[in-house]
């Protein structure tokens, strides 16, 4: 039951996100969600038991999402954790999660927040057209001013070029 | 004379490591000399009053003003062979010897109640002539502040340009390392001296931007855990969120008039440039475009703005109406260019260039285009004109830190002004200031 869900969840993903990237500059809102949900609905039945496997499952303790420079094309290999993520938000209606958008230092401050907020953008739409309502996603820009990295040189920028998903409410 | 000079220059950069220690401030350190900047002896100040001479010492201050301009080099203190006090003391003969073309004399009197007066004259050596003679009173513990008033003065009558130096900069610091990082917004004179707190955070502070009469700072600031505009009186330290709409509330930027605020903001969706009316609050959208549209700044006039916008690709300087309509592109240099600075009269542009994604700080000419490159870093950015556009104050990375550099608009003579533990960045150059404030 999982493998195929998984598998369905990850090719709506890339199609989203595929379609994220062929546009570039997404000026509409992202995507209703598929189905009504409201956060104080249940938990639906679903491949998760619940907020432990945030921790424990190695899918969704992966979080956070590396791009390109100047780039906000999600790579294939992320494909598979927004899917997990979208899959534990679909089933949690009630958990909530803060995409957070970064860049590295080259470029300006004020510019470098806008690319974050496209980054984070990107992943919200993916997110949500995977299968999270779009209320359960929020978005924020730090630009370059939390790198986790302070060298100057390519391996250092490309841990910072990063969007984080940071759940605000776990279910 | 040149070798000199660099002596001097040492010499004085050592001195101010010393007393920044002291002062808790930035440290300053002059890059570069320059040969032909103007000769100007500048006589030690007598102090004329009861008790211990005040810890400032006033010719020190004005010296360091007009070499850092990069317009003017003091005599070195060793070549001071006479310390007349008045200029019917002055024996010309003297510093004409010493190839000087100015020499200025002054007095620090004791105006009791806490008060002191500095009298200065100021002397072409060649023919003899006055070309002032002034007192300016103030608090005594606002010595510094006096010099910096006595050298605009200086910088006045010989450059025709009023000077520059009492003014003030702006700055964000942030110490610390991931989570545990605290920012500050900070101000601090011209030269870097009597750094003031404005204001802390736990998140992120940026892009502090002045109001027109020197009183208040407009800033972004994440405290509440997203982006908002905050302004605040630097007297009383009240302030209020003008902005804090969904995604990005950025890039505050104050009109020449003080009624409007260019800024940046996202909805959530992507940055646009709009215009805030302070009285009303009113938005108005003035570009509509599907790129990351940001950091505006106001022509000197107010009817136009400049702004970043990578609708081209690459972020570029772009100029529209201030209330709307056509927008053109003005930068045609380098693969990139954003974060511009206007000069007071408009003819000149600053901003940071990116070539092969390092960027440095250029100064473009308005009228033909032409671009020169004035600083060496391979991570400059965000310049800011000081208000006569004779320096500029830009960001830079050293190392692991962020530092400012101050430089002369022609980049020869350049200044480093670091915090000695923590990051230094987003400056910007108070507008000129008034007394009283």
């Amino acid at each position: 039951m999982k493998f195929p869900m998984r598998t369905l969840l990850t090719t709506v993903a890339a199609t989203a996100a595929l379609a994220a990237c062929s546009s570039n500059k997404p000026k509409q809102t992202p995507p209703p969600p598929p189905e009504a949900t409201t956060t104080t609905a249940p938990a639906k039945s679903g491949p998760y038991s619940g907020p432990e496997d945030l921790d424990r499952d190695s899918c969704l303790r992966q979080r956070v999402i590396y791009f390109d420079l100047d780039k906000t094309e999600i790579h294939s290999e992320f494909q598979a954790q927004i899917a997990c993520h979208a899959a534990y938000l679909r089933q949690f209606p009630g958990a909530k999660v803060t995409l957070e958008g970064n860049a590295d230092e080259r470029g300006t401050r004020d510019y470098n927040q806008g690319l974050g907020e496209r980054r984070a953008n990107a992943v919200s739409s993916a997110v949500a057209a995977a299968g999270a309502s779009s209320s359960q996603l929020n978005v924020v820009s730090f630009g370059e001013e939390k790198p986790v990295c302070r060298e100057h040189n390519e391996g250092c920028w490309q841990k910072n070029r990063r969007v984080e998903i940071v759940y605000t409410s776990k279910q | 004379m040149y070798q000199r000079f660099f002596k001097w220059v040492a010499a004085m950069a050592l001195a101010f490591c010393a007393t920044s220690l002291f002062a808790q401030g930035l440290t300053l350190e002059i890059s570069n000399g320059n040969a032909s900047a103007i000769p100007i002896a500048v006589v030690p100040f007598v102090w004329q009053g009861g008790g211990a001479p005040p810890e400032t010492n006033v010719s020190d201050v004005i010296s360091n003003d007009l070499n850092r301009c990069g317009q003017f080099r003091t005599l070195a203190k060793s070549d001071v062979v006479e310390t007349p006090a008045r200029g019917s003391d002055i024996k010309f003969a003297t510093w004409r010897l010493l190839k000087q073309d100015y020499i200025t004399v002054g007095r620090v009197i004791d105006a009791g109640a806490g008060e002191v007066k500095v009298e200065f004259e100021l002397y072409t050596v060649g023919d003899q002539k006055n070309l002032a003679s002034m007192a300016i009173t103030g608090q005594r513990s606002d010595l510094r502040g006096l010099a910096h008033q006595v050298a605009d003065v200086i910088y006045e009558k010989i450059t025709g340009v009023r000077g520059a130096f009492w003014t003030r900069i702006a700055y964000v610091t942030a110490k610390g390392l991931g989570n545990n990082t605290s920012y500050a917004l900070m101000i601090a004179d011209s030269d870097g001296y009597g750094p003031q707190q404005v204001v802390t955070s736990r998140q992120p502070l940026l892009s502090p931007a002045w109001s027109p009469d020197g009183r208040k700072l407009a800033y972004e600031s994440f405290e509440r855990g997203s982006s908002a505009i905050y302004i605040q009186d630097i007297a009383t330290g009240a302030r209020e969120v003008v902005s804090a709409r969904k995604g990005i509330n950025g890039a505050p930027a104050f009109s020449p008039d003080g009624r409007k605020l260019a800024l940046s903001l996202s909805n959530g969706v992507n940055p646009d440039i709009y215009v805030m009316d302070l009285g009303s609050r009113a938005l108005t959208q003035i570009t509509h475009n599907y790129a990351i549209d940001t950091e505006p700044v106001w022509s000197p006039d107010g009817q136009s703005l400049y702004f970043t916008s990578d609708r081209g690709g690459k972020p570029q300087i772009y100029r529209v109406p201030a209330s709307g309509g056509s927008e053109s592109r003005v930068t045609f240099t380098g693969d990139a260019n954003a974060k511009a600075s206007v000069s007071y009269d408009g003819k000149k542009l600053a901003m940071s260039q990116g070539n092969k994604n390092m960027y440095h700080i250029a100064v473009m000419d308005t009228a033909s285009g032409t671009n020169t490159v004035i600083s060496p870093g391979n991570f400059d950015e965000s310049p800011s004109f000081a208000p006569n556009a004779s320096m500029i104050l830009y960001a830079a990375t050293e190392g692991p830190r962020d530092v400012l550099y101050a430089v002369s608009a022609d980049g020869r003579v350049r200044q480093r002004l670091v915090l000695a533990d923590g990051d230094v960045r987003s400056p910007a150059w108070s507008p000129y200031r008034q007394r009283g404030q």
